[in-house]
């Protein structure tokens, strides 16, 4: 795995807008950003309504993740291009999705939509209309999502990595800043793990920083990349984001999302829970 | 369902929301004094400059965030302008008011 196979820039996206092979996708959890505007012949992919069970808090499956796909006009061999809102958290989600079910070639736009935008770049109102296909998906990799148990038993023996920011972490925020803070669950982070906020691996234009850039960045930081690392935030999407760097672009293999995250955690009852600015006792 | 993590343009609305809970920032970006910015990207940053919140401004050039107390910088990014940063002090129960101003 490399960078090149993985990642794509602004330039790369305009000069394939029309090729065939390529399926541009917009992931966003706020529509109205796609219905406003977005890069040309790019379909949506909800987040939530798309990528979600209606019902159970889970995933869609793998039937569900196929019947979208189908509808969307992805076919398995088509190169998908995955963009979004929010330095690309809900893209990487998606990437993350993608890979969970055996889509071989799946790659972000780096800086996502904000880069897009800064650069001035054209974006187009016209709906996309792609013919259907039929998709057929692999079953869950499970691999590389973490599941609360898992990461129970991960306190104070694997790599916890905590990418929601400082004041998430020690419990002083309860969600991103752009959002209220009255939240059901407690405040405070998984005893063990580290703080290495998502955006640590990013520039301020969304832009991944360079693969020594991150090697130190994990390193600086004493993450033990020989041991298995599960990564986490409040709902998956920004550990997703750290999730595509460590494993997709570093390369780094035994590392896992926990997309039930701290909405999870610090919902269940009779886990230990640390708070303040360090790490804790396992 | 859990609320997401994306912020809409302009940030999230007020309604339903307990002010006297929340510590908000929010303001306006404008350009030439005042143009409003359409799509610019304001990151809120914390006492140590680590990212916290970031929210495209909408059509009004608004944009909102849900801080807790303390000292705070907002970071605001937009096409064919330099980054500005702006201090502000968010406190409890009061809607702290920031006019952001980029280049000509």
């Amino acid at each position: 795995m490399s960078r090149e196979n993985v990642l794509v820039s602004a330039n790369w996206v305009e000069q394939h807008l029309d090729d065939p092979q390529v399926v541009l996708v917009e992931v966003d959890e706020d529509t109205t950003a796609y219905d406003k505007n977005h890069i040309k012949n790019a379909v949506r992919l909800d987040w939530k309504s798309d990528l979600q069970d209606p019902v159970r808090r889970d995933f869609v499956n793998k039937e569900q993740f196929e019947a979208l796909l189908s509808a969307k006009g992805i076919g398995h061999d088509d190169i998908v291009v995955l963009y979004g809102g929010n330095n690309n958290w809900f893209a990487a989600y998606a990437y993350w999705y993608f890979k969970l079910y055996g889509h071989d070639d799946v790659r972000l736009l780096d800086g996502g939509r904000k880069i897009w935008e800064l650069e001035s770049r054209e974006l187009v109102d016209d709906l996309t209309e792609r013919t259907p296909t039929e998709y057929r998906a692999s079953d869950p990799d499970l691999a590389i999502r973490a599941f609360r148990d898992e990461v129970v038993g991960a306190i104070g023996t694997k790599n916890l990595v905590d990418v929601r920011s400082p004041d998430e972490y020690a419990g002083r925020l309860l969600a991103p800043a752009h959002l209220p803070q009255e939240q059901a669950q407690r405040g405070g982070h998984i005893p063990t793990a580290q703080n290495i906020p998502w955006s640590k691996a990013a520039n301020d234009d969304g832009t991944f920083r360079s693969d020594d850039d991150l090697r130190t960045l994990y390193g600086q930081a004493g993450v033990d990349l020989d041991t298995d690392t599960i990564a986490y935030c409040r709902i998956g999407e920004r550990s997703a984001h750290t999730w595509f760097v460590l494993h997709e672009l570093l390369g780094v293999s035994n590392v896992k999302n926990y997309d039930g995250s701290w909405t999870e955690y610090g919902s269940l009852v009779g886990v230990p829970i640390a708070v303040g600015d360090e790490p804790g006792a396992a | 369902m859990t609320a997401g993590c994306q912020a809409p343009a302009g940030g999230v609305s007020l309604d339903g929301v307990d002010l006297a809970k929340e510590s908000v920032i929010q303001g306006v970006v404008t350009r030439s004094g005042d143009v409003p910015v359409a799509g610019a990207y304001v990151r809120l940053l914390d006492a140590i400059g680590e990212f916290t919140a970031e929210v495209p401004t909408n059509d009004q050039g608004e944009f909102r965030f849900f801080a807790a107390p303390g000292q705070w910088t907002l970071r605001t990014l937009a096409p064919r302008a330099a980054p500005v940063d702006q201090a502000v002090v968010a406190k409890q129960g009061v809607v702290a008011a920031v006019a952001v101003s980029i280049g000509s």
